[in-house]
């Protein structure tokens, strides 16, 4: 990557950085007393002020103007001229969407948003209703570095053949204190032609009274050149004030002062300089300022360190690796018949606590808080309720609860689509909640916490609740479920997880596609994740999301599928059976079920199911019972268990690409790989293959 | 002599940009992300010339100019301002504050090197 | 896709050689990363039939391709004398089974010639130059594009 693009993706994290702190001190300043108030729009201020910056070094001009205007908003808002009342921070939020948005445009290369011009108006009115600022020349142009000309009335610009100037210089004790170096300016002076200079001395007292803190120096110099005056001119342009400088068009021939002494002067000024550094505190022309209280930094300062992905990947990988060659130490170990030592089994055990504690602590560092996700989720809330012209307000818990980086990303779609569903279906509009004797806003909650193992996460509105009539009726329209089946009301909530539901005839306005919830539960299960509806009619629908705390690792039962060795997520399985034949019965042609407590579960043969060689003995399968998240039961036939152990999941993705019916990989302690199944897409896929699946039948 | 710069500014990027703009010519970067870390290792980095930005946490730019003006050893170290701001405001306090000149953001990189060449006499 | 190739002075590559029944085959040597020999695999079920299954590269699931059946040259039955040449291609790491590799040879790129159109060969399909070489064997150059499996394969 070149320099100006690595730059350029740099800038584009800062700019995450930034806004995030943007967020959250735009959340505060309602909330805050006076005094913090303030250093919070400082705060905000500045996290813009380098946006605009940055912006502009890129070249992106849109977001350089968009930038500034919602600064000089801010600007008011510091110097104390605009009031942060509800109305303008209202604006101010919706500004700050706008400007997330407009980064991420600027960083994909995409078009602005199409609300850009409507906050630009709105941040402009603002700014035109704040009282008059102080600073009525606050800059509204950008170009590209200039240097400020001094201006000097009457100089004539000179024709290249006048050829020259006579510039008078003489310095003052501020000169010096500002940094400024005459010979520099001598050098520059002389980039521009020939010149001669000349020190005037007549000033400058004998070396006993030479107060040294007061030049008094003065040069004069003759300067042959074809530069025009402005040129000359720009470069005493920051010297200004500082110094007096006269500037004359060189008379042509006539007598150029031939004092023929070069440079001494300039020697001896900077030797000068160099020696004597004059007391600030003397400064004669430099007014002190009233310096800024310091203002303590309202965000904590983050002593934190980026590390790219890929290296904690690589990390965890060779975690990865060392736990499974533990585990084949082990197993040599004890085929050696060593394992009764033990000196050896000691350390081995030691080794094996040891990884697995290193384990959990390189997975921590992928670990990050749901803040962020928690923070766009408010921003969904907000358009999703402007959209659907309701009142709502999302309430955030436990943001600071920490997740795999990963996990962070895939749960931005699932959990988008449940608030709009909540927004769009869930909450009433204000003159309909106010008639059940609600507050007119609605409220979603969404709150993550650590729980038994797992990271729980759930969103809940205080809406209407789930309509099961309605969802019934849907369902046998749609040939989801028949007509007469008996269904508990978790099951009747669950029918909204299935695939093409939803339950408005037209589309809503928000959901576009009408995405439904099946998507959602497909996608949280891939996370190796759960998820399940509440609903309490008249008082409100929740969902709960379940996810394991690691990605990385999986407890998992070994079993034995024709001459395979295969793995079985723990988490899937209810029981295990060796059933009697008689607990068997045929369904169909080739169909199989077994009876069990009233139920009637089909049997899929794995060994069937992924083509290996079938065995022929019946009589030696064990069914293994398990549940899939829709509350649908199967049993999986296999040739053997063989014990149940953590194991380290191994992509298939990476190198090769999607198995049916195969999650991952993993790889055993004597270094064989053992796929691991993933019991969902069997049971679907056996569905998908016989036209009818019973669902629980009494008697 | 290799030249010595101090910039401070506190956005990564800037910074970046900076020592992208000033490294290739040769000139020794030491970089700072606020006032008060600048002024930490003003000794230490002993610049021929200090860049710094206005609006920093903690310590600005005036700050940085009031402290650099007041410190025994570079007292007259010259001292540019990086400003997104033309108008003549700000430039009179930079100037009554002590500093030396300015660089507008966005800045040219040969723009800004003939600066610091100019007002250093290099 | 960039191809970073090492020139010498004379614009040579090094190449591996390898041999797949009477046939000699060459890839580039920038794509490979190690030559093992041959282990059994761990079959992957719905599987194209010239993958023979993954096998543990250090820690990594890494799929193996059978390039005999690939090629439709045959089936090869697997002995712990055959080789696996594990090849980087893009970001997958695959593995390639070979019966053994021959050599390592600097190979102008002006000796690579297009594969001359001889119909019938089902492998030209995978070839992508040709080189006479002096002992008058013909090195086909592999196109690892075309032998290797895309990704969210599902075959019969």
């Amino acid at each position: 990557m070149s320099v100006s693009d690595s730059l350029r993706v740099a800038f584009f994290e800062e700019c995450e950085d930034l806004l995030m702190r943007m967020g959250e001190g735009l959340r505060r300043i309602p909330d805050e007393a006076q005094r913090n108030e303030l250093e919070t729009i400082h705060d905000v201020f500045r996290a813009v002020h380098s946006i605009k910056g940055g912006a502009g070094a890129f070249g992106l001009t849109v977001l350089v103007g968009f930038a500034h205007a919602f600064e000089t908003v801010l600007d008011l808002m510091r110097s104390g001229n605009l009031h942060p009342d509800p109305a303008t921070m209202h604006t101010l939020i919706r500004a700050y969407d706008v400007l997330s948005d407009l980064v991420a445009a600027a960083r994909d290369g995409r078009e602005a948003p199409e609300a850009l011009s409507h906050l630009l108006l709105e941040l402009d009115v603002l700014a035109e209703g704040a009282s008059a600022p102080e600073d009525d020349e606050a800059a509204l142009a950008f170009e590209p570095m200039k240097i400020d000309i001094f201006p000097l009335s009457g100089a004539s610009e000179p024709t290249p053949e006048a050829g020259g100037f006579t510039i008078d210089l003489e310095t003052s004790a501020a000169l010096f204190a500002a940094g400024h170096e005459p010979l520099a300016l001598f050098l520059a002076l002389g980039e521009l032609g020939r010149a001669t200079i000349t020190a005037d001395l007549s000033d400058v007292p004998p070396l006993t009274y030479l107060d040294l803190s007061r030049p008094r120096l003065r040069w004069h110099l003759e300067l042959e050149t074809a530069a025009p005056e402005t040129e000359v001119l720009s470069i005493f342009g920051f010297v200004d004030d500082l110094a007096r400088v006269t500037v004359k068009p060189l008379q042509a021939a006539g007598g150029l002062d031939a004092s023929g002494e070069e440079q001494p002067s300039g020697d001896t000024a900077q030797r000068q300089r160099f020696e004597t550094v004059p007391s600030p505190a003397r400064l004669a022309e430099v007014t002190p300022r009233t310096p800024a209280t310091p203002a303590p930094a309202v965000l904590p300062a983050m002593t934190t360190i980026r590390v790219s992905l890929d290296r904690v990947d690589r990390l965890i990988n060779q975690i990865g690796e060392l736990v499974i060659m533990e585990a084949m130490l082990s197993q040599a170990i004890s085929f050696a018949g060593l394992s009764k030592d033990d000196d050896i089994s000691g350390s081995l055990e030691g080794i094996k606590q040891l990884a697995a504690k290193i384990q959990e602590s390189v997975m921590a560092i992928r670990a990050q808080p749901l803040k962020s996700l928690f923070q766009r989720m408010e921003r969904i809330t907000r358009e999703a309720a402007d959209a659907t012209q309701k009142q709502v307000r999302l309430e955030v818990f436990g943001e600071t609860t920490e997740v795999d980086k990963t996990v962070i990303e895939r749960l931005v779609d699932p959990l988008t689509h449940m608030i709009r569903n909540s927004v769009d279906h869930g909450i009433e509009t204000a003159e309909q909640r106010r008639s059940a004797g609600k507050p007119a806003e609605g409220v979603i909650t969404l709150s993550a916490a650590h729980r038994s193992g797992r990271v729980v996460i759930e969103v809940t509105d205080d809406g209407a609740g789930i309509n099961r009539t309605k969802v019934r009726e849907i369902a046998e329209e749609r040939g989801l479920i028949p007509p007469a089946a008996q269904l508990s009301t978790t099951e009747i909530d669950n029918l909204l997880f299935l695939p093409g539901f939803s339950s408005k005839a037209e589309v809503s306005a928000l959901s576009g596609r009408g995405v439904g919830l099946d998507v959602v539960r497909r996608e949280i299960q891939s996370l190796g994740g759960r998820v399940s509806i509440q609903s309490n009619p008249g008082q409100g629908t929740g969902f709960t999301i379940a996810l394991p705390l690691t990605l990385a690792v999986l407890e998992g039962m070994l079993i034995g599928v024709g001459k395979e060795t295969m793995i079985l997520p723990i988490s899937a399985i209810i029981e295990t059976l060796r059933p009697h034949e008689s607990e068997i019965h045929c369904l169909g042609r080739s169909g199989r079920v077994i009876a069990k407590r009233g139920e009637m579960i089909p049997i899929i043969d794995l060994a069937q199911s992924f083509g290996f060689a079938p065995t022929d003995d019946d009589q030696r399968q064990v069914l293994i019972l398990v549940e899939c998240d829709s509350g649908r039961r199967a049993a999986l036939a296999a040739d053997q268990i063989f014990d149940q152990r953590q194991v380290v999941i191994k992509s298939l993705e990476d190198n090769y690409g999607t198995v049916p019916g195969i999650s991952a990989a993993t790889i055993l302690g004597d270094g064989r790989i053992a796929l691991i199944v993933d019991p969902e897409e069997i049971v679907q896929r056996a569905v998908a293959d016989t036209k009818t699946l019973p669902l629980a039948v009494n008697g | 002599m290799t030249i010595r710069i101090l910039a401070i500014d506190d956005s990564p990027t800037m910074r970046g940009l900076v020592a992208a703009a000033l490294e290739p010519s040769g000139f020794d970067l030491h970089l700072a992300e606020d006032g008060i870390a600048g002024l930490d290792i003003l000794d230490k980095a002993d610049p021929h010339l200090v860049i710094t930005d206005i609006n920093m946490p903690r310590l600005d730019g005036f700050g940085v100019i009031e402290g650099v003006r007041a410190s025994a050893s570079h007292a007259s170290v010259p001292i540019l301002v990086l400003t997104t701001e033309s108008g003549s405001d700000l430039k009179d306090r930079a100037r009554r504050a002590g500093a030396t000149g300015w660089i507008v953001k966005p800045f040219d990189d040969s723009r800004l090197i003939q600066t610091i060449n100019r007002v250093l006499g290099l | 896709m960039q191809q970073m190739i090492l020139q010498n002075a004379a614009d040579q590559s090094d190449y591996v050689c390898f041999r797949i029944g009477e046939q000699d085959y060459c890839i580039d040597i920038e794509v490979v990363r190690e030559i093992r020999g041959w282990t059994p695999a761990t079959v992957l079920p719905h599987s194209p039939r010239y993958v023979t299954g993954v096998i543990n590269l250090r820690g990594s699931v890494v799929a193996v391709v059978d390039l005999a059946a690939r090629l439709g040259i045959g089936k090869t039955e697997p002995t712990p004398r055959h080789v696996v040449i594990i090849v980087a291609f893009g970001n997958q790491i695959v593995g390639l089974l070979a019966d053994v590799v021959s050599d390592i040879l600097g190979i102008d790129e002006a000796a690579m010639k297009p594969v001359p159109d001889v119909a019938s060969d089902g492998a030209a399909a995978f070839i992508s130059k040709v080189i006479a070489l002096e002992d008058g064997r013909m090195l086909r150059k592999l196109d690892l594009a075309a032998v290797l499996p895309g990704k969210d394969q599902e075959a019969t």
